[in-house]
C-alpha cells in the first residue's frame, strides 16, 4: 500500500473582477493529477515556473485549498483533515521550504523555531523538549550551543538545516521538500543533498521533491513526474524520463538542460535547434485545442505520458 | 594571436566593515581577449561581482577602494573620472544584470531605455534611434518589436526582460560586455534560449564576453576560457576543455565533484562530494598562505607554499599554490 495517494487533484483559483466582485474564471494551478508515493521513495516533481508543481506540494500540506480530489495517507481517505491543524496527519507530513531566509521567524531563537512543532503536538517539559531538540539539532549536524543563537547568525546550507530539523521534530513519515536546495551554492548544496538521504535511510522518510533542476532531481528521485500547465505530461521512472522521453515538453525541458562536459557542445546546439523545431511543429499533436495537456496513457510498465 | 581587448593587472577591491578594509577582489590578474568568452566561476562571496563591479567602476566609493591597473583600449579605466567613464560605460563596454527587474527603469518604456544609450553615445536622430531600437529587439528575438517598444518592464515575462536588457547592452555595439549571472533567474527552457542568443549575436559582433557565472553547465556550453575563484583569488584559469577534464586546483576538483550529474554519479545511492567547512566570511578569510587549505585539512601543510605563487602547468593553464602536485580527496570523510 502507498503512503501518499494523490486522486485526481484539482486546485482552481477564481478570478474576480467587475464592480461585484464576481467570478470571471478560474486560474487551473493544479488541474487533476494523480501520483502515489511508497514508503522510502522520492518522488521528483519536475516542472518550469507556473506549472503548478509548488500548488500541488502545498495542496498536499494543506497550504492550498484544494477543490476537487481525494488525498489518501496510510489508506485512510484524509482530505477533509487537509487544512485543520493537531490532525494526526499533519505530524505526519511536514514541508522543507526553498528560502531558509524567510521561513525562519528572526526574532526566535533556533530552540523556540525547532521546538514550536513539539509544542504543538507533545506535552513536554523544558528539560525534555531541551534534550529532543538537541538530539535534532545532532541529526542535521549542528552543536547544542546553536539552540540559542538566531537565524541571521548562520549561513545558507546551515539555516536549511535549521528548516530540516523542524521538519523532522515530529518524526514525519513523507517530507514536502519544495526547491530545498536551489538557492544554495554548489558545495553546499551537496551537503544538503547527502544529509537528505542520510535521514531518509535513517527513518525511512518519503520525500516529495519539488524542484526545476533537472541534474538535482535525476540524482535524489527514483520516480518522476513532469509537470506542465497544471497536468502531468510524463511520468516515470527516472532511466524512461531522462533516456526516453516521449512528450514533446519533456524532450524541450531535458534539452535546454546544459551539458557540463564542453566537447559535447556543437552535439547539444544541434540536438536543441532540432527539439525546438519539433516543438514548434508538432505542438499540436500534444495539446487538445484549448491548450490543455492530455491524459497519461501507458506506454510500458513505469511509463506514462500525456497522449491524445 | 588574438588580439588583448582587457588587461586586469594586480585588481585589488576592499570594502570597508566596521572601519577597516577588507580585500573581496586580492590581488586579481586576468586578461580578456577579442571574441571570446571569458567565464569567471565560483561560489557567492568569492568576489566574482565585486571584480565585475571594479571593471566599470560601479562600486560606491564611500566604503569601497579599488586598486591596481583595469587597461582597456590603451588606458587605465581605474584613473579616468566619472564624465570619461561615462563615455566608454554602455558604448565600448555593454553590461548584463542578473535580475532585469532591477536592472530596469520601471516607469520608462523598453523603446525609451534603448534610445536613451543611444541617445548618449551616438549623434542618431530621432527617427534613426527608433529604427535602430525595434532593429536590436528583433535581433535579441522578440516576437513583435514594435508592440514590446512600447511596454514598460513590468509587462514583460522574465524572459522577455532579460532580453530586452541584452538589447540595451549591445545598442551601441561594444566591444566588451560583462554578463552578470544573465540567467540564474531564468527557467532551463528560457536560459537555452538566452545563451544560444548570447552566442549568436557574439558571433556576429566578434566582441569579447566576461561571464559571470555559479553554474558549470553554463560554463560548459559557452566559455572559451575560465578562470575559477576562491576567496577572492583566481585559483585556476585554463581553456574550457582543460577545467573540465584536466582541472588541476584542488578547489576547482572538488567543486566538479560536487555537481550532481548523471555521467559522474551514475548509481542510486552514490552520494555527492562535499567540500569541508564553508567558504570564510570577508572579515575571518585567512589571508596567508593557501587560501583554500583549511577546508583541505588532509593535505599535509608541507605541500602549501608559504606565499602561493602561479604555476603554469601547461600552456594557458595556470594554478595557485603548489598544492595541486599532492592532492587527493578524502575518502569516506564527507559532511
Amino acid at each position: 500500500m502507498p503512503l501518499l495517494e494523490v486522486k485526481d487533484l484539482k486546485v482552481h483559483y477564481p478570478i474576480r473582477g467587475g464592480i461585484l466582485g464576481r467570478t470571471q474564471g478560474y486560474v487551473k494551478a493544479v488541474d487533476g493529477v494523480t501520483f502515489s508515493i511508497e514508503s522510502g521513495e522520492t518522488l521528483g516533481l519536475v516542472g518550469e515556473s507556473g506549472s503548478g508543481k509548488s500548488t500541488t506540494g502545498k495542496a498536499i500540506i494543506g497550504l492550498a485549498r484544494i477543490t476537487s480530489g481525494h488525498i489518501l495517507f496510510d489508506g485512510e481517505d484524509i482530505t477533509k483533515y487537509v487544512g485543520k491543524n493537531h490532525s494526526p496527519y499533519r505530524r505526519g507530513v511536514q514541508m522543507i521550504f526553498q528560502d531558509a531566509y524567510s521561513s525562519l521567524n528572526p526574532k526566535k531563537r533556533v530552540l523556540d523555531i525547532i521546538a514550536e512543532p513539539l509544542r504543538n503536538f507533545e506535552k513536554f517539559s523544558a528539560k525534555e523538549e531541551k534534550k529532543k531538540v538537541d538530539e535534532l539539532l545532532d541529526i542535521v549536524g549542528m552543536s547544542p550551543e546553536t539552540s540559542i543563537k538566531y537565524p541571521f547568525e548562520f549561513s545558507g546550507g546551515q539555516r536549511q538545516r535549521i528548516g530540516i530539523a523542524r521538519a523532522m521534530a515530529l518524526k514525519p513519515r513523507l517530507i514536502i521538500a519544495d526547491e530545498p536546495v536551489s538557492a544554495l551554492d554548489l558545495s553546499v548544496q551537496a551537503q544538503v543533498l547527502n544529509f537528505m538521504k542520510d535521514i531518509q535511510d535513517q527513518f525511512k522518510l518519503s520525500y516529495l521533491f519539488v524542484s526545476h533542476d533537472l541534474g538535482v532531481v535525476e540524482h535524489m528521485c527514483s520516480n518522476i513526474s513532469i509537470m506542465h500547465k497544471g497536468r502531468f505530461v510524463e511520468k516515470g521512472k527516472k532511466e524512461n524520463i531522462y533516456n526516453n522521453p516521449q512528450h514533446i515538453y519533456t524532450k524541450r525541458l531535458i534539452a535546454a538542460i546544459p551539458d557540463i562536459d564542453p566537447s559535447k557542445r556543437e552535439k547539444m546546439q544541434i540536438f536543441r535547434d532540432k527539439v525546438a523545431e519539433e516543438y514548434k511543429e508538432k505542438y499540436k499533436d500534444y495539446y487538445t485545442s484549448d491548450n490543455r495537456v492530455y491524459d497519461l496513457k501507458k506506454i510500458s510498465d513505469n511509463h506514462y505520458v500525456a497522449l491524445p | 594571436m588574438k588580439k588583448e581587448l582587457l588587461r586586469i593587472s594586480n585588481l585589488v577591491t576592499s570594502f570597508r566593515i566596521n572601519g577597516q578594509y577588507y580585500a573581496a577582489v586580492d590581488n586579481v590578474s586576468i586578461n580578456v581577449n577579442e571574441n571570446e568568452v571569458f567565464a569567471i566561476v565560483g561560489e557567492s562571496g568569492c568576489g566574482k561581482s565585486a571584480l565585475a563591479l571594479s571593471i566599470m567602476n560601479l562600486h560606491n566609493k564611500a566604503y569601497t577602494k579599488v586598486e591596481g591597473n583595469v587597461y582597456f583600449n590603451n588606458q587605465d579605466l581605474l584613473s579616468l573620472s566619472v564624465n570619461e567613464l561615462n563615455k566608454i560605460r554602455g558604448k565600448d563596454i555593454g553590461m548584463i544584470f542578473q535580475d532585469p527587474l532591477t536592472a530596469l527603469n520601471p516607469l520608462m518604456k523598453v523603446g525609451a531605455q534603448i534610445e536613451e544609450s543611444l541617445g548618449y553615445h551616438t549623434p542618431l536622430s530621432k527617427e534613426e534611434k527608433k529604427k535602430r531600437a525595434l532593429e536590436l529587439l528583433e535581433g535579441v528575438g522578440i516576437q513583435s518589436p514594435s508592440l514590446t517598444y512600447d511596454q514598460f518592464p513590468h509587462e514583460l515575462s522574465g524572459g522577455m526582460r532579460q532580453r530586452a536588457m541584452i538589447a540595451i547592452a549591445l545598442a551601441c555595439k561594444p566591444s566588451l560586455v560583462i554578463a552578470d549571472e544573465p540567467t540564474t533567474a531564468l527557467d532551463v527552457t528560457i536560459q537555452a534560449q538566452i545563451l544560444d542568443l548570447l552566442k549568436k549575436l557574439q558571433k556576429e559582433m566578434k566582441s569579447g564576453i566576461i561571464l559571470i557565472t555559479h553554474d558549470l553547465g553554463v560554463v560548459a556550453e559557452m566559455a572559451d576560457r575560465v578562470a575559477v575563484m576562491y576567496a577572492g583569488q583566481v585559483v585556476e584559469t585554463a581553456d574550457v576543455h582543460e577545467i573540465f577534464n584536466n582541472p588541476m586546483h584542488p578547489y576547482t576538483r572538488s567543486l566538479l565533484a560536487s555537481v550532481p550529474n548523471s555521467s559522474a554519479s551514475s548509481s542510486d545511492n552514490s552520494r555527492l562530494h562535499v567540500i569541508q567547512g564553508m567558504v570564510p566570511s570577508l572579515v575571518k578569510m585567512k589571508r596567508e598562505g593557501c587560501r583554500f587549505s583549511t577546508r583541505t585539512p588532509w593535505i599535509e601543510a608541507k605541500y602549501h607554499e608559504e606565499n602561493p605563487t602561479y604555476h603554469e602547468v601547461s600552456p594557458g593553464h595556470i594554478v595557485l599554490c603548489s598544492c595541486y602536485k599532492n592532492f587527493h580527496f578524502n575518502k569516506g570523510k564527507g559532511m
